[in-house]
């Protein structure tokens, strides 16, 4: 396939008007049926629909999307992306997403700013920096890049920091992944809907889904508010919405909760912090975007929610983490403020898979952690569709694992999800 | 978002600690129904709309309570202790609400 947006198109372009500009994807009615419905039209759903054309020659797929593409999370992360988990099935699963991150922006032919700046994660203590070490091994065992810090060079590093003794939680020291860092959020629903648009998707938006068509157990297709659409294959990729859409299917209870996070952004700083930085004292991480703004987050409000928005104690402990670490941000103004729903699984990790029923597939649990997990998620999910069995990649995050003692708790929290 | 705990009135959501989906059966302790006891563990209702969930006022008289909020739009309906027979008597919110009434 031809490049589409190269040097010489946005010459040409530019000398005949910019008028000739296809749309980046179409606006199809829905047919009758298709081979594959992918409910979701976020990162995720997008990704699934585009490998399974690409890698598996399924074309005659459908994404629906409830609202507009990418009004859900994959728009309202803080965009960082990394691989640097403690548990092997985490990090094999999210090392091989960085591999297809560290190509995406050619793949797609669409700029996703993929921009390895790396991540640090900041230890308060000693017993906290030989935990770093130890996950640091960990990942470096299995092929993924990571190297400790210590406060001198971490200084040089983010010179804002407060690193002295006197800080409320001195620095000791750090983990560092460099091959982590930022992508472009909406860049990346926009890339992978028009690559899956060109070889034959149809990304139906405003087609909200209402209920499941059955034959006995077995899915075959979707009513929704633009009518019935049937399917040999219904995949569900609706992250912090699957609570509602396993009830439409009449799956009342799953290892998940609904929680929202929220994320702020300040004004735009000259050049402040080239990397991401996560506070080990608490519950923060913060980037600087290209625009100036600096991106940061923290906790989960902590309660089941589907609102989309939270409350101000979370607010208040985002901010004080902040100071903590950079106290010359006291004066800087925050721009905005937002939620999202998460799907908070009880061990903290995803599940991919076949079923809970036949025709169906699963695609949800993915905390706050979703985003970078973008492209190895619909690489697997489309892998599982389309073969009806899991890579090995996703083997391992299977619905029944809980049931199974088979739980893969990177953060060793337990079957509770607020602390995942 | 306040919480209006039956002992203290309403207090900061901060001031309490959230345990989640409350319409779980713990399993009797002696039961081997490893079916019963992993569902009692892993599995949640999570509904959009009222849902009925355990808080504790750990900021505060530590009371566990059975909340009835609302996860569309986090307004709660309804606050009440736990246990149907706990909290009942001479600390028991309504006998205090009774003393006031005399006064």
């Amino acid at each position: 396939m031809m490049a589409e947006y190269s040097a010489f198109s946005l010459l040409a372009n530019a000398l005949k008007g910019n008028r000739d500009w296809k749309p980046a994807w179409r606006k199809p009615d829905p047919k009758a049926s298709y081979d594959v419905i992918i409910i979701g039209g976020g990162g995720h759903g997008l990704a699934t629909a585009y490998y399974l054309a690409k890698e598996h020659g399924i074309t005659n797929v459908a994404v629906l999307e409830k609202g507009w593409l990418g009004s859900g999370n994959v728009g309202r992360n803080t965009t960082a992306v990394r691989s640097n988990y403690l548990l092997p099935a985490n990090t094999r699963f999210y090392e091989h997403s960085m591999k297809l991150w560290e190509n995406l922006s050619h793949e797609l032919n669409y700029n996703v700013m993929f921009s390895q700046r790396g991540c640090l994660n900041l230890a308060h203590t000693p017993a906290q920096f030989d935990d770093y070490a130890r996950r640091g091994n960990a990942m470096r065992h299995l092929g993924v890049d990571a190297e400790l810090m210590t406060p001198a060079q971490i200084k040089r590093l983010i010179p804002a920091l407060d690193i002295s003794d006197s800080a409320r939680f001195p620095v000791v020291g750090g983990l560092m992944q460099r091959r982590a860092g930022t992508a472009r959020h909406d860049a990346v629903a926009w890339g992978y809907a028009r690559g899956a648009d060109r070889r034959g998707v149809d990304i139906i938006e405003n087609c909200e889904v209402t209920g499941f068509l059955r034959d006995g157990d077995r899915i075959t297709g979707v009513s929704t508010s633009r009518g019935d659409i049937r399917a040999k294959k219904v995949a569900v990729a609706v992250a912090g919405s699957t609570g509602r859409v396993m009830q439409l299917a009449g799956i009342d209870t799953m290892p998940i909760e609904s929680h929202v996070l929220q994320a702020f952004v300040t004004e735009s700083l000259k050049p402040f912090i080239d990397t991401v930085v996560t506070f080990g004292m608490g519950h923060f991480y913060m980037s600087q975007s290209d625009k100036g703004g600096l991106i940061y987050g923290g906790d989960i409000d902590g309660y089941n929610s589907y609102a989309q928005r939270g409350n101000l104690p979370v607010v208040d402990e985002v901010m004080s983490e902040m100071l903590a670490l950079f106290p010359g941000l006291a004066r800087v103004r925050m721009l905005r403020s937002w939620g999202g729903v998460c799907d908070m699984s009880m061990d903290g990790s995803p599940i991919i898979t076949a079923g809970p029923l036949p025709g169906m597939y699963l695609n949800c649990g993915w905390c706050y952690g979703g985003f970078k997990a973008t492209p190895a998620s619909g690489w697997c999910f489309a892998w599982t569709i389309a073969k009806d069995q899991p890579h090995d990649l996703n083997a391992p995050f299977t619905l029944d694992r809980f049931h199974r003692g088979l739980v893969i708790d990177d953060k060793g929290q337990g079957a509770n999800p607020r602390l995942h | 978002m306040l919480i209006t705990c039956p002992y203290c009135g309403p207090r900061d959501v901060i001031e309490f600690t959230y345990q989640g989906d409350g319409n779980r059966e713990r399993p009797d302790p002696a039961s081997q129904n490893f079916e019963a006891w992993n569902a009692y563990v892993y599995d949640r209702l999570n509904p959009a709309g009222d849902h009925n969930e355990i808080w504790q006022h750990s900021g505060g008289c530590r009371a566990h309570l059975k909340v009835v909020r609302n996860t569309l739009t986090h307004e709660i309906s309804s606050v009440v202790f736990t246990r149907g027979d706990h909290g009942r008597g001479d600390h028991g919110s309504a006998a205090r609400g009774k003393a006031e009434d005399k006064s």
